[in-house]
């Protein structure tokens, strides 16, 4: 059983080595290749999830170490697994939810010449994200979470003769870059903490290492899981992000990448619950995000751009709830799941919508595609009820635990975070319908694409709309399977732990309170969109929404700050080294040996002037030598 | 008396030096592959030192040779490798065959010039030269021995670095060679005055020696026993003095901050395979010194320079890679992004920390493997534009995919990727440093972000976008080509994912460093044997 788990990884990896190296011969067959090692490593999850539901809920932890990576003096390094509850979970969602969009890719990237590579990539991604949920220890993890950053690269990147798409890689990359120092930084603290970085050890010995290391140790955890999450302040990469094709984009926001940090954060959970300092930052982080994504997709016409925003806001609530402790682990967890079902599913469809409207992305230049693409309107409404919290469907429960959980967290802290949620809600449900009624229902808006080529908009082909039924599926109803005799908590508690919180409000208050202002984002939306005409060209807007169409200017911010500021820097230090570093040091050798004039001498390429120079180096050591001779 | 296994495996190469000098001029290609023979002969005898080596072994020193010398000043033939020597000599016999087989066409004559001219012969002849000066300054444990190789390699590389660069596209052909012969006297001139301070203290190590001891004595294992005996010991400013007489010379030839201008200089202007020789190989030279003379000589010296050395490395690595990002030359961004990875290694060695110095002796290895994959494609992609600026560059990874895919896991590599051999050198060199020097390694850290940046904007600004005109039709890597970076990369990944044959060289060699400067580990705050007795 234990040796499963390294397959579970190896796999996916296989298929990327066999695909990236193959060659030509393989272009027609990779997309079948990739696909079905994607869906064999779905088969070993499911086989290991399998044995761990047949043993009792301590008993469930499957470990192994296949083989001592870097052992030097104390610090030993293993390739070791680790399998539990919460590993499971996510190599579930990270296999199911990526096969389905291996399957859909099929499709989706038919045409595109560079396939073999793509389906290569995607194999990297999901070997990577795999790693990285089953290391027994912070270091293999880094590998994993590293393997993540690169794979998104090269597929964010992957259409790279688009100098936007390179640019948006490299992007995606750099930021990613200053969340790894954070993780970076935490290994090394744990190290000198414990003296390890394996999970068992430090997580147990937690408690006895003082609270002012374990909120160091959490704040730089905080900040490697806002990079790979996109929380403020290290979002900027996530809406550049969507230049990849769409399937990239759902892999990224649903199955694998930004869940990363909510991992984390669970994981290290022993770790948080000695850090309250650095609880409250992760809860901040969470709220702020939440509203931040939330109002950012509000502003978006793009539609790829507008669901970014949402996976940003919606990745908040779970940071929130991973910051609230063991009141919300599971419950952010159980988001996490929902969450990659529906937004899967969203990102899907809208590569399908784009698919049958020449790859416009503008939300403008859609309306009325219900009657055109029904498999597609009909998956993406469903998803589109579930991530706005509609009673019943997925998304209802999850957030709506979150949402409890955020008041439970108590004091005034309890209200900030609990209201925040709410308004985060209400927004949420605002944009997700602004995004359905401009796509979906009202004129038809259709542009001639740059080639002069009016859009023909279809239903996309079956390996696509596959998908897309099954994620569907998973979007109604996950959430209410999992809060049937609260199964998804009693499975995850024995990894997590759970505590009830003391909420100043009922359960049935929060949800009506939910329901109102659900109400209340859709009637806006409705209002704004459903009943008036929707100009092609967006009105120019008031100062809050022309912002948030910049994302809130954060770019602006990071050019003026690091961009401009860091151009300024080494261009002053090339100048500096050419002039300065090299002037005094030639300066100096100068005033010792009066070498610069020989130095200019020599320039003039004589070879005997070369020869001198070497037969005088061998005269001072004959010198020397003789002078030894005389002491 | 056994086989003399260390003499062989410089003298290999030395004999193959003169041999392919003597190649008739007619018989060029001749004289490539007798190179290149010689150099996996020296290969094959480098690895018959690896499987020699005995980690469990007690003792410094093993394969040890010991001949007088000069008798009259205590100058002894003295051969002997531990740990960190064999894995460094690995590397270079390693790295010389892929730099022969790189640079099979970088000299060949151009047609105007007479027949008596033989600079293919020349070119591979000092090639091999500098491999058979550098195997014995790693193998010497004679100072002496060792000062004069460390200064004779000058001259070959001089004339590696003057005589032969890149083919002329743009540029005329004049300024090139004035361009070039500036690097050359640059290069000699810094790693001279280095040398010669060096001499100075050489010198005076001699004149302590014969003073206590009554004879004198340039031997390391003789010195450092008699320390350890007590019969010898140095004067406090005297071995502060001595100390910096040497470290000067291994920080120009590291190259450290602020004596790195030559680097940037000589690699840019030779041919890529040469600035391999430097930075791979020789310049290792220089850091391996001080983990071998400067810590084991003098350690309380050591002890008391290390609050500035560190400071200089945190400088090399930050400073080296801001100048990478400004770089408009593919060679020079490497050479900066080396002075980079050399601030890393320094810091490493003065972190005083077992983690720290085997890290820092393992990113010698992997530094030299990432950095001459990187640096060889580049000098592939350099040869079909003829052109160093990045500018002339764009989409090629349209056009030759294969060129680019190595070329990006040879700038994967240089960012030290986890799963590819430089992050574990890297990570340890952090974790070493940061248990002993927190701010430090966590200062140290930025230089993870810069180096995301000079890669990757290296890679997008040559690889990616439109395709430029002049790129248009540019051939994909040829078969020689592949034959070089092919297993290069493979050694990365492998050394990535399993670099424990290599620590477990070193690791025994480090032990034994440190226990000369009298360093134990910081301990940890919660030992997790305490944990699992707790439960």
């Amino acid at each position: 059983m234990e040796n499963l788990i390294g397959l579970l990884v190896l796999v996916p990896l296989l298929g990327a080595g066999v695909l990236l190296c193959g060659g030509r011969r393989l272009d027609s067959s990779a997309p079948w290749i990739g696909t079905l090692l994607a869906a064999l490593s779905f088969v070993i999850g499911a086989v290991l999830f399998a044995g761990m539901l047949g043993r009792d809920g301590e008993d469930r932890e499957l470990g192994t170490t296949v083989f001592s990576w870097v052992p030097v003096g104390d610090f030993r390094a293993d390739v070791g697994f680790q399998l539990d509850q919460l590993s499971m979970t996510f190599v579930l969602l990270i296999t199911g939810v990526g096969s389905l969009i291996h399957l859909y890719s099929i499709g989706y990237m038919a045409h595109d010449e560079r396939r073999r590579r793509f389906f290569g990539y995607l194999n990297l991604f999901l070997a990577a994200m795999l790693l990285l949920v089953v290391a027994d220890n912070y270091l293999l993890l880094y590998v994993g979470w590293e393997g993540v950053g690169l794979a998104s690269y090269l597929l964010i990147g992957f259409w790279q003769h688009k100098p936007s798409a390179a640019t948006a890689a490299k992007k995606a990359f750099l930021v990613n870059r200053v969340g790894d120092v954070g993780l970076s930084i935490a290994i090394m603290l744990m190290f000198t903490t414990f003296g390890t970085f394996a999970f068992g050890p430090v997580l147990e010995g937690a408690d006895r290492a003082g609270e002012g290391k374990l909120t160091a140790i959490g704040l730089v955890l905080l900040l490697a899981a806002c990079g790979k999450s996109a929380q403020v302040p290290l979002q900027s990469w996530l809406g550049d992000a969507m230049e990849g094709p769409t399937p990239v984009s759902a892999l990224i926001h649903a199955a694998t990448m930004v869940t990363a940090g909510v991992y984390l954060i669970t994981r290290s959970g022993a770790i948080f619950d000695g850090a309250p300092d650095a609880q409250t930052a992760v809860v901040t982080v969470g709220a702020v995000t939440l509203l931040f994504g939330a109002i950012v997709g509000c502003a978006k016409d793009d539609i790829k751009k507008a669901l970014a925003g949402s996976t940003m806001s919606q990745i908040g609530y779970m940071i929130l709830a991973a910051g609230l402790g063991p009141i919300g682990y599971a419950f952010a967890i159980m988001h996490l799941v929902t969450h990659g079902f529906f937004k899967a599913g969203l990102f899907l469809g809208a590569g399908s919508v784009m698919h049958g409207m020449n790859d416009e992305v503008d939300m403008r230049r859609y309306g009325g595609l219900r009657s055109y693409m029904p498999v597609t309107f009909v998956t993406f409404g469903l998803g589109y009820l579930a991530i706005i919290g509609f009673p019943g469907l997925s998304g209802f429960f999850s957030k709506d635990k979150i949402i409890e959980a955020a008041f439970a967290k108590g004091g005034t802290e309890g209200w900030i975070l609990g209201g925040t949620a709410l308004l985060g809600a209400a927004i949420t449900a605002y944009y997700m319908t602004r995004v359905m009624i401009l796509t979906f229902f009202g004129e038809k808006r259709w542009q001639p694409d740059a080639a002069g080529e009016p859009p023909h908009p279809h239903e996309s082909p079956r390996t696509m709309t596959v998908p897309m039924i099954v994620l569907a599926f998973g979007s109604v109803f996950a959430g209410g399977l999992f809060s049937l005799n609260d199964a998804f908590l009693n499975w995850l508690e024995p990894v997590t732990g759970h505590a009830e919180g003391h909420s100043p409000v009922t359960a049935v208050q929060v949800t009506a309170a939910t329901m109102v202002v659900l109400f209340v984002g859709v009637a806006l939306a409705w209002a704004q969109y459903g009943r008036a005409p929707v100009p092609v060209t967006a009105p120019r807007g008031n100062v809050l929404v022309r912002a948030a169409r910049r994302d809130l200017l954060q770019d602006d911010v990071n050019h003026i700050v690091l961009v401009r500021g860091g151009e300024h820097l080494t261009r002053s230090l090339v100048y500096l080294d050419h002039t300065v570093v090299d002037g005094v040091v030639n300066g100096t050798a100068a005033s010792v040996g009066g070498l610069s004039g020989r130095m200019r001498r020599l320039q003039n390429g004589f070879a005997r002037s070369y020869a001198v120079s070497m037969f005088g180096g061998a005269a001072v050591l004959v010198a020397a030598t003789l002078l030894m001779r005389a002491v | 008396m056994s086989f003399p296994l260390l003499t062989a495996t410089a003298a290999v190469p030395a004999l193959g030096a003169v041999a392919t000098a003597a190649v008739p001029a007619a018989r060029r290609t001749a004289a490539k592959w007798l190179a290149l023979a010689f150099s996996l002969a020296t290969l094959l005898l480098a690895a018959v030192q690896l499987v020699r080596f005995d980690p469990e072994a007690k003792g410094p020193f093993q394969l040890t040779e010991s001949h007088a010398w000069i008798a009259d000043f205590g100058v002894r033939y003295e051969l002997g490798v531990d740990g960190i020597a064999v894995v460094l000599i690995a590397l270079t016999a390693l790295l010389v065959p892929f730099i022969v087989l790189a640079g099979w066409h970088d000299a060949d004559p151009l047609e105007t010039k007479s027949t008596r001219w033989r600079p293919t012969q020349g070119f591979f002849a000092l090639i091999l030269m500098v491999e058979a000066m550098v195997v014995i300054a790693f193998e010497a444990t004679d100072v002496f021995l060792f000062y004069i190789f460390f200064e004779a390699m000058l001259i070959p590389m001089y004339f590696l670095i003057g005589g032969f660069g890149d083919r002329a596209g743009e540029r005329p052909e004049a300024e090139t060679a004035t361009q070039r012969s500036y690097a050359a006297v640059k290069f000699l001139l810094y790693n001279l005055v280095g040398g010669l301070i060096m001499l100075a203290a050489v010198i005076g190590l001699y004149a302590v020696t014969a003073h206590q001891l009554g004879t004198g004595t340039f031997s390391l294992t003789e010195i450092v026993q008699a320390r350890a005996n007590g019969e010898l010991e140095f004067a406090t400013t005297t071995e502060r003095a001595l100390f910096l007489g040497f470290f000067f010379a291994f920080a120009v030839k590291a190259p450290l901050w602020p004596l790195h201008t030559w680097l940037p200089n000589a690699m840019g202007e030779a041919t890529a395979p040469v600035a391999v020789l430097i930075t791979a190989v020789v310049d290792k030279v220089g850091t391996f010194a001080m983990l071998r003379f400067c810590l084991q000589l003098f350690p309380e010296a050591s002890k008391w320079a290390t609050p500035v050395i560190l400071v200089l490395s945190l400088i090399s690595i930050l400073y080296g890679a801001l100048l990478a990002v400004g770089q408009r030359d593919i060679k020079r961004l490497i050479a900066y992004a080396s002075i980079s990875h050399f601030g890393f290694i320094v810091l490493g060695i003065f972190a005083m920390t077992t983690q720290g110095q085997g890290g820092a002796t393992l990113y010698m290895v992997n530094h030299g493997i990432s950095t001459a994959a990187l640096m060889l494609v580049a000098g592939f992609l350099i040869s079909r534009r003829r052109s160093r600026l990045i500018a002339d560059y764009g989409g090629v990874q349209k056009v030759a995919p294969v060129l680019a895919g190595t070329f990006l896991v040879g700038g994967l590599a240089t960012l030290s990727l986890p799963g590819l051999a430089p992050f574990v050198s890297e990570f340890l060199v952090l974790v070493g440093t940061f248990s002993r020097y927190p701010a430090v390694g966590v200062i140290a850290t930025v230089g993870i972000v810069l180096a995301a940046l000079y890669v990757l904007v290296l890679y997008q600004r040559t690889m990616t976008g439109p395709v430029k005109e002049a790129v248009r039709g540019m051939p994909d890597l040829r078969v020689r080509e592949l034959v070089v970076v092919a297993p290069l990369i493979a050694l990365l990944l492998f050394l990535g994912i399993y670099p424990k044959p290599l620590t477990q060289m070193i690791d025994p060699a480090v032990e034994h460093t440190m226990s000369q400067v009298e360093k134990g580990d910081p301990q940890p705050d919660v030992r997790v044997n305490d944990v699992e007795a707790a439960k």
